[in-house]
C-alpha cells in the first residue's frame, strides 16, 4: 500500500514510530496528484512542490511528531489563506490574496499540518455539483462522467481519490455531506458556531458552518479535535466545552436510541438509496441500538425556507463585491455606478446572479413579510421539530442525498431539480445541529451517503454510532480505480 | 407569483447588475419558478410562530476600547483594482 491511500491516523501512527517522514507522504501524496489530477481536477491552486517538500524537510528535522504535524491537507478555495489566492471558484476573486488566515486553518499551521492547496467548489459555495466554478469542472473519482456534489466537490473528490488525506470545507445547506456522500468519503458538518467561521467568506451567514472531509470516521474525530473550539474572532462562535473526539471511538453502542424520519424516505429518494440505509438501520439493530421510526413533519417546509433565507443573506454577504478594495473590476465605465454593475456582471456566474436577484425580491420592504419573515418562522417549526425528537432520540438516521452521483451538465439548467438534491441536508442547517455523511452502501458502482445527525454540540455520538457502524462494514475501505494502474 | 421584466429591471438596479434582455426573460421565469415553488410555505399558518432569527444563545460581546495596530496600508491596498497615492481609484461619482 503507497502512502497517499493511508489514513490520517495511520500516517500519524507511522510518523510516531519514526517509519516514514513527511517528506516521504508529501512526495507520495505529489505523485499521487500528478497521476490523477489532469483526470479529476480537485484543485484550483497547488502548492509549489519544492516549496512543500523544504517544509516537510523542517517538520522532519523538529523531530516532535505531534498532532497532525507533516500530514498534508487541502483546502476548500472559501478559506482565507495569506499564502494561496482565495478565489471562491469566481473571476470575481480570482487574484484576489488575503492578508490574513481563516482561524480554523490557523489551528492546523500552528500543529504543523501541511497545506497543499485550495480546492475546486462552485462559485459562492452556491451549488450542488461543482458544476458553477468559473476555473473547471471537477469529475467524481468514481464515474468521471458523473459530479462529486458540491459545493465543496473538490474537497471530496481529492479525498476520495487519495490526492490528500484530508481537507475542510464548508456546509450551508449540505455543502460538505451530499459531496461526501456522492464520493464516499466521510463528511462532518458540525454544530453552528463549533467550528470558527472566521476568514471564511461567507454565503449565508445563519447557516454556514466549516467542517471536516475525511476517508474514516476515526479521522473525522482527529480533524475535530484540532478545528473545534470558541474562537473570539468570530461572534457565532458559542464557548462551549469541547471533548476529546476520538474517546467516542471504539464503544459500545447498546441502547443507542435511533430515530429515522419517514419524511426522509418519501418518493424522492431512490429505492437503492432507500434500500441502502434501512439495511444499515438493521446493522444497527444487529450491534444492540435501538431503532423506531420518527416523524419530523415540518420537513417538507424546509427546503422552500431554505431557498428564501439562504439567498437573501447571501445577496447581502456579496454586496461587498463592488471592484473597489478588491476583485474584479470592468475599467472601461466612465463613473461608478456603471464600473460597480459593469463589474459584477461580468465576475458573478448565472447561478450567483439568480441568488442575488431572488435574495434581494425577498427581502424588499413589501415581500419580507410574506418572504424571508415567513421561512424563520417556518425555520423554527424545523428547529422544534428536531428538539422533540431529540427528547427520546440520541440520533437521527436518514439518506444524505435522494441519489447517487448524477451526470454533469444532466440538472445544471434545471435549478428547482439541482436545489432538490439538498432537501434532506438542509433542515440540519437551519436547526443549526451537527450533521455527518458515511459511506453505506453502493448502486451501480456509485457510493450511497448515509446522514447521522445529532443534538446541538453532541458531535461525539455522531462519532461514535458512525464509528461502530463503519468498524462492522467495508464501505469505508472501497476506493475509487481511478489511476490506479 | 410571477416577476415581470420591468421587476427584474428594478431588481437588477437594487443589486447592481447590468442584464441582457435575453437575461432578463430567463431570470423573469426562473424566479416566478423558485417564487411557485416557495409560496408552499403558504400551506401552513405561522401567525403566532415566532421567527428564529438566531439559532444559538449569542449576544453582543464589546471588547476594551484600546489602540491595536491595524493593517499596513500596503497590504490593504495590494489586492485593489487600481491604486493612487495610497488611496483606492475610483472613476468619478458625480
Amino acid at each position: 500500500m503507497e502512502l497517499f491511500e493511508l489514513t490520517v491516523y495511520e500516517l500519524q501512527e507511522k510518523i510516531k514510530k519514526r517509519e516514514i517522514s513527511s517528506e516521504e507522504i508529501v512526495k507520495s501524496i505529489y505523485k499521487r496528484i500528478n497521476e490523477v489530477e489532469n483526470t479529476i481536477k480537485s484543485f484550483i491552486t497547488l502548492a509549489d512542490e519544492k516549496n512543500i517538500l523544504e517544509n516537510a524537510k523542517k517538520i522532519d528535522a523538529k523531530n516532535e511528531y505531534n498532532g497532525l504535524a507533516g500530514i498534508p491537507y487541502a483546502l476548500k478555495d472559501i478559506f482565507c489563506t495569506s499564502d494561496f489566492r482565495t478565489t471562491c471558484s469566481s473571476k470575481m476573486l480570482e487574484n484576489f490574496v488575503p492578508t490574513y488566515n481563516a482561524s480554523a486553518t490557523v489551528k492546523l499551521r500552528e500543529q504543523d499540518a501541511i497545506l497543499m492547496g485550495k480546492l475546486n467548489m462552485d462559485e459562492f459555495a452556491m451549488g450542488s455539483s461543482t458544476e458553477r466554478s468559473a476555473f473547471h469542472l471537477t469529475c467524481n473519482p468514481w464515474d468521471l462522467e458523473r459530479v462529486p456534489g458540491g459545493s465543496s466537490g473538490g474537497s471530496a473528490a481529492a479525498v476520495a481519490a487519495g490526492e490528500i488525506p484530508f481537507a475542510l470545507g464548508t456546509d450551508t445547506g449540505g455543502s460538505l455531506r451530499q459531496p461526501a456522500a456522492f464520493c464516499g468519503v466521510v463528511g462532518l458538518k458540525p454544530t453552528y458556531g463549533r467550528v470558527s467561521r472566521w476568514g471564511v467568506i461567507a454565503f449565508a451567514s445563519s447557516l454556514d458552518q466549516a467542517g471536516p472531509i475525511t476517508k474514516d470516521v476515526r479521522d473525522t474525530a482527529i480533524i475535530m479535535n484540532e478545528i473545534a473550539g470558541y474562537d473570539s474572532l468570530d461572534s457565532n462562535s458559542l464557548d462551549v466545552e469541547v471533548p476529546d473526539y476520538t474517546q467516542f471511538l471504539n464503544q459500545d453502542i447498546k441502547g443507542l436510541k435511533i430515530g429515522y424520519p419517514k419524511e426522509y424516505f418519501q418518493e424522492y429518494v431512490t429505492q437503492e438509496v432507500k434500500d441502502a440505509v434501512i439495511n444499515a438501520l438493521k446493522k444497527y439493530e444487529e450491534l444492540g441500538a435501538v431503532v423506531e421510526e420518527v416523524s419530523l413533519p415540518y420537513t417538507e417546509y424546509a427546503l422552500p425556507a431554505y431557498y428564501l433565507i439562504a439567498p437573501a443573506e447571501a445577496s447581502a454577504n456579496l454586496a461587498r463585491f463592488d471592484g473597489v478594495r478588491f476583485g474584479y473590476r470592468d475599467t472601461n465605465a466612465e463613473n461608478v455606478l456603471d464600473m460597480f454593475k459593469q463589474s459584477r456582471s461580468a465576475a458573478f456566474n448565472n447561478e450567483v446572479k439568480r441568488r442575488i436577484l431572488f435574495g434581494t425580491n425577498s427581502l424588499r420592504s413589501n415581500n419580507y413579510e410574506d418572504y424571508y419573515l415567513k421561512a424563520q418562522k417556518v425555520r423554527r417549526l424545523v428547529r422544534d421539530d428536531f428538539t422533540r425528537v431529540f427528547k427520546d432520540y440520541d440520533v437521527i438516521v436518514a439518506p444524505t442525498t435522494p441519489t447517487t452521483a448524477f451526470k454533469i451538465g444532466e440538472q445544471i439548467n434545471h435549478p428547482i431539480i439541482l436545489y432538490l438534491n439538498d432537501i434532506i441536508t438542509v433542515p440540519v442547517n437551519l436547526a443549526g445541529l451537527p450533521g455527518m455523511s458515511i459511506p453505506c452502501g453502493f448502486s451501480d458502482g456509485l457510493p450511497i451517503g448515509m446522514q447521522l445527525i445529532g443534538k446541538p454540540f453532541d458531535e461525539g455520538t455522531l462519532i461514535k454510532a458512525g464509528h461502530a457502524f463503519e468498524q462492522s462494514t467495508d464501505y469505508h475501505k472501497a476506493k475509487p480505480a481511478v489511476g490506479v494502474k | 407569483m410571477a416577476l415581470t421584466i420591468e421587476q427584474i429591471e428594478h431588481l437588477a438596479l437594487l443589486v447592481r447588475l447590468n442584464l441582457t434582455e435575453n437575461e432578463k426573460q430567463d431570470f423573469a421565469n426562473q424566479l416566478s419558478s423558485i417564487l411557485n415553488y416557495v409560496e408552499k410555505l403558504n400551506e401552513i399558518s405561522t401567525d403566532d410562530v415566532e421567527p428564529l432569527t438566531h439559532i444559538l444563545p449569542v449576544s453582543n460581546i464589546f471588547r476594551e476600547d484600546e489602540v491595536r495596530p491595524g493593517t499596513p496600508r500596503e497590504e490593504l491596498l495590494a489586492n485593489a483594482p487600481l491604486v493612487e497615492e495610497g488611496c483606492f481609484k475610483v472613476p468619478k461619482i458625480l
